[in-house]
């Protein structure tokens, strides 16, 4: 298993040769609230990197997840639909979103280390 | 992931401010106020809470005044030309749910009215607005009660709503008498020696009161609440989830100055004598929407899938001809699951009408049905 890297917009994403699994962020997942609903992709889709793959909706709002690289979908986590609550208890374990094959393993290169995303979260606040 | 803009407009503060932040609140913007939308639990674990035990809410940002005149008669009858509830009816310590009209019959605001309960106020109604609305329905106030009414506008009281089935009991323990007070009536009285005004109403659809009292004051009264097992802090995320299940309209969501209450679903509000009589602005369309029916309704809609609809969620037939729009939805946590109201045209509006919600473009189905979704459970004696 890889390195965890992160986007601005709090997306991770966990490398594993050309499969990645993908979520929302710790951060991200406190910032919502409780999560009470989630719309994954279809299986197969074809991701660009910044393209809407999932909605998240709290109890308050949705909001979108965006592709943090570009590939196919090749495995969606289904478990959420019945536990959304999946995503605020354990996000970057239980409540992952998707695995994506990655198209352009060199779009990794631009997303942020642990460390980096850390930096980036205390610099926003 | 996507985040909501922020308005960077400097905002009011109620009195108990530093009080929800040191709760640990997620404190946002909202009518014009720096306000809690939540506490540490979260929004699901609040509303549940308030349905199961009793919830605490800071509503100081909401508008208090006093309309004074000479007796119950004077005041009532120069209020009544700006809403359509019957108030010369209301009697002492009564309250009544009513709406600031524009002379097309549309809503510029919805308003709580109490005849003071007692005998050396008379003469004397409480009216509780909105806090988005409350600087505009003061100048209309102003603008149009005669000068024998004098306006006092209460900026310096704080209100605090107690709602939940364990509300009755936690306040009598403060204020003697509350568990015996009828759904809809108010009194002055004391919490323990501090001069506070209390209402049995709310807007959660459970049983519980309003808390009207100095604002140098009421953090004493917010904490000796907090401090029973049966109290918690519940924040603005949890009021609107339990007045959604509740079916409750939300100004500038279900009421603007385009929608009539018989439109909203609230000529429940207008009582007989006012139907009959008229004397309050909006009365020609109100009177005729009365007979003939409205163009338009406000509906509950129950989606069958999970998908939250939110508000402006287009509706249409299943045939995908469009009737109409949601104008508050998201997720019923006592329902456990999506609910949703909007308006559609009248001849869609039947309950058990079939529809669609247009979510991110997808067609979800989903049901008119009645409401609330959630039974009230408000008491009534």
């Amino acid at each position: 298993m890889g390195e965890t890297k992160y986007t601005k917009d709090h997306e991770y994403i966990r490398v594993d040769g050309d499969v990645a699994i993908v979520g929302i962020s710790d951060y991200a997942q406190s910032q919502l609230g409780d999560v009470v609903f989630v719309e994954l992709p279809k299986l197969g889709k074809a991701l660009s990197k910044g393209d809407e793959a999932a909605v998240v909706e709290s109890v308050k709002a949705a909001s979108e997840v965006y592709a943090p690289v570009s590939g196919e979908v090749t495995e969606i986590n289904a478990a959420l639909e019945g536990q959304p609550g999946a995503i605020n208890e354990d996000p970057e374990g239980s409540g992952w979103f998707m695995k994506v094959k990655l198209s352009d393993p060199s779009e990794l290169s631009g997303l942020m280390s642990e460390a980096d995303y850390k930096a980036y979260l205390a610099s926003i606040h | 992931m996507s985040e909501p803009q922020t308005d960077t407009t400097p905002l009011r503060r109620t009195p108990l401010h530093d009080r929800h932040v040191s709760l640990g609140a997620r404190m946002v913007g909202f009518a014009g106020y720096d306000m809690p939308v939540q506490y540490k639990e979260g929004i699901l674990a609040e509303h549940q809470w308030t349905r199961t035990h009793a919830g605490l809410f800071d509503v100081s940002h909401m508008g208090q005044c006093f309309l004074i005149g000479r007796d119950h008669e004077t005041v009532a009858r120069a209020l009544e030309t700006l809403i359509p509830a019957d108030i010369l009816d209301l009697k002492p310590g009564q309250q009544r749910y009513s709406q600031f009209l524009n002379t097309e019959g549309g809503v510029l605001d919805d308003i709580m009215v109490t005849r003071s309960a007692d005998p050396d106020e008379d003469g004397t109604l409480m009216v509780v607005v909105n806090a988005g609305c409350k600087d505009a329905d003061f100048a209309h106030l102003k603008a149009h009660l005669p000068s024998h009414i004098k306006l006092l506008i209460a900026e310096h009281r704080a209100l605090l709503a107690l709602q939940g089935p364990e509300a009755a009991m936690v306040l009598s323990r403060h204020c003697k008498g509350a568990d015996e007070m009828a759904f809809m009536t108010g009194v002055s009285t004391l919490f323990d020696a501090i001069p506070v005004h209390i209402s049995r109403s709310g807007y959660s659809g459970e049983d519980g009161y309003e808390i009207s009292v100095r604002a140098d004051k009421v953090a004493i009264i917010n904490e000796r609440l907090l401090a029973h097992a049966e109290v918690k802090p519940i924040g603005l995320g949890a009021r609107d989830s339990l007045r959604l299940e509740a079916g409750l309209c939300l100004y500038g969501h279900e009421l603007d100055v385009t929608t009539s209450p018989v439109e909203a679903s609230i000529q429940w509000s207008i009582q007989k004598r006012r139907r009959e009589e008229g004397g309050f602005p909006g009365f020609e369309r109100i009177s005729r929407e009365l007979k003939e029916g409205p163009s338009r309704k406000r509906v509950g809609l129950l989606p069958e899938g999970r998908a939250p609809a939110r508000e402006g969620t287009e509706i249409t037939t299943e045939d995908g001809v469009k009737i109409g729009v949601v104008t508050s939805g998201g997720f019923g946590p006592t329902l456990n699951g999506p609910c949703a109201m909007g308006y559609v045209e009248t001849q869609h509006a039947a309950i058990g009408t079939k529809v669609h919600l247009m979510v991110r473009g997808t067609a979800m189905p989903a049901s008119i049905v009645a409401m609330p979704f959630v039974p009230h459970r408000f008491y009534r004696g």
